[in-house]
């Protein structure tokens, strides 16, 4: 689990985040939803210490976050997978050498026991025969999927995905949210999702959690945001054409 | 005056990445596939620039000098001297830092910004890799290296650029040429000359380094960062080479 407890995060004058404390659970797909500009991406890479936050504190599985130092982060950081929102593939390296590096960074395993779990995390994102393609060779989807092999590389016990789904089409999408659900539930891992794509929050919002203009607003799950009073979170939910036919 | 001071927490934030950046990298195996990539792309790929313009400019140094030189009283000689002596001491060091500057700290400030506005040095960070380190530090080891090399090269280049200048004019007869280059020589101008570069080379490693990685925004700032690197290696080697002068030279 993973604990934010009244993070608060200015840039400058201007808040971004205001004091927000929300858990995140074990083996369960954590949704971060709300606007474009709401704060999603600075609350995720507060999470994680990319960025560091002006007050509260933050918790892997009892461990405080925000007080370890720089050697001790980099340990923990050794347990995180994270998909960035535009994939942040290394382009001077080929797909393989990409989900590789982590492995040729910290461990010693040798280069066929390498090679077999590239194949096998490139398996899992449904992706076969790119190894020795360069990332200016894929299209989009196929980056994001090439970040998640990367991601998951490693066996992480915490996974951040930042937009997973933007950009691609919905049946695409549809594939990723999936395989990114069946990777929590099957490793047991902390998995923390941020989107604006109602179809993921449906599809695989165990537990939802709405910013609004920097603040948490509400919580829930993929059952009760349909029930929501909430007006701002309507506004959200219901805002396009389909959902809004849904409501009616 | 509001520039100056904003100088100030600039000298603080490179300090603090060179304590990032000089830390024991990761995996040596890696770091050495790094070290011999950076060789090869800051390096070797130098070695055509830097003797094209070397031989010119000695060259150009070996005629002007003999143009200069009306009197009978001064031995043609004085052109292989005047040409080894400007040569060596300035030219090679100074002037072919400041180009490398250029060519090599642009190349390392837009290749470490673009890594850093597409989240790539997020990325690194993230699987709890000294990314500071892992970036900056094979492209300096490698400038270290291989720009001395670079500079030892450009001297000799530009001796011969001058003794092929002086055969095709005429000007002076090569055993003049020669014997001009061997008067009075002294090792120590050329440890003098192999020092300044090494201290330049660790200026545009380090604050190209440093601007890229500092660099925030999109493209437009990659390359702002990219000139910001060049021009401010190119001050601070023209700043350190008058100080490096003084303290070696005196
Ligand atoms: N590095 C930064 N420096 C200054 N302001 C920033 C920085 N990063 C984000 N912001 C600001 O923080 C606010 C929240 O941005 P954030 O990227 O978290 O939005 P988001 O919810 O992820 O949006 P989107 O869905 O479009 O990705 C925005 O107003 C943005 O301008
Ligand atoms: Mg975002």
């Amino acid at each position: 689990m993973i604990e934010a407890r009244n993070l608060s995060k200015n840039f400058g004058d201007r808040p971004v985040l205001k004091n927000v404390s929300c858990n995140f659970e074990k083996g369960k797909t954590n949704l971060i939803i709300g606007q474009s500009g709401s704060g999603k991406t600075v609350l995720m890479k507060c999470l994680v210490g990319l960025f560091e936050v002006d007050a509260g504190t933050v918790v892997y599985d009892d461990r405080n976050f925000t007080t370890m130092n720089f050697e001790k982060r980099k340990n923990l950081r050794q347990e995180i997978g994270m998909l960035f929102q535009g994939g942040a593939l290394f382009d001077s390296m080929t797909v393989e050498n990409n989900i590789m590096f982590p492995l040729n960074m910290f461990t010693k395993q040798p280069l066929s026991e390498k090679s077999d779990r590239v194949n096998f995390v490139l398996k899992r994102v449904n992706l076969e025969n790119v190894n020795k393609l360069m990332p200016s060779e894929l299209s989009g989807g196929m980056r994001k999927r090439v970040a998640i092999a990367r991601a998951i590389a490693m066996n992480p016990h915490y996974l951040f995905c930042d937009e997973p789904n933007s950009g691609l089409d919905p049946q695409t999408s549809g594939v990723i949210d999936h395989l990114i659900q069946e990777i929590t539930q099957e490793y047991n891992i902390t998995t923390i999702v941020n989107t604006h794509d109602m179809n993921s929050v449906l599809g695989i919002g165990d537990t939802i959690a709405y910013i609004y203009k920097g603040e948490l607003w509400w919580r829930g799950d993929k059952e009760t945001i349909l029930k929501t009073q909430n007006e701002e979170l309507n506004e959200f939910v219901f805002g396009t054409e389909l959902t809004s036919r849904l409501k009616r | 005056m509001a520039k100056v001071l904003h100088i100030l927490p600039e000298i603080g934030n490179y300090v603090l990445l060179m304590r990032r950046v000089f830390t024991r990298p990761q995996k040596l195996k890696i770091f050495w596939n790094q070290l011999m990539l950076e060789i090869e792309q800051l390096g070797l790929e130098s070695f055509g620039i830097v003797a094209f313009i070397s031989t010119f400019m000695g060259a150009v140094v070996a005629i002007q000098t003999a143009y200069n030189i009306t009197s009978p009283l001064i031995p043609m000689s004085m052109v292989g001297f005047t040409v080894r002596q400007s040569v060596i001491l300035e030219f090679s060091p100074t002037i072919l830092s400041l180009i490398l500057a250029g060519k090599v700290g642009s190349r390392i400030a837009s290749e470490i910004g673009t890594m850093r506005v597409t989240e790539q040095i997020d990325a690194l960070e993230i699987m709890g890799v000294n990314s500071a380190n892992y970036l900056i530090f094979p492209k300096m080891t490698a400038l270290l290296l291989i720009n001395p090399v670079l500079i030892v090269f450009s001297m000799w280049m530009g001796v011969f650029g001058g003794w092929l200048a002086m055969v095709a004019t005429g000007l002076v007869s090569t055993s003049d040429y020669v014997q001009g280059i061997r008067i009075d020589f002294q090792g120590y101008i050329v440890f003098y000359a192999i020092t300044k570069t090494v201290f330049f080379a660790f200026i545009i490693a380090t604050v190209s380094g440093y601007y890229g990685y500092v660099t925030s925004g999109g493209a437009l700032e990659v390359g702002q960062a990219s000139t910001k690197a060049v021009v401010i290696s190119s001050i601070l080697i023209i700043l350190f080479n008058l100080v490096l002068t003084q303290l070696l030279l005196t």
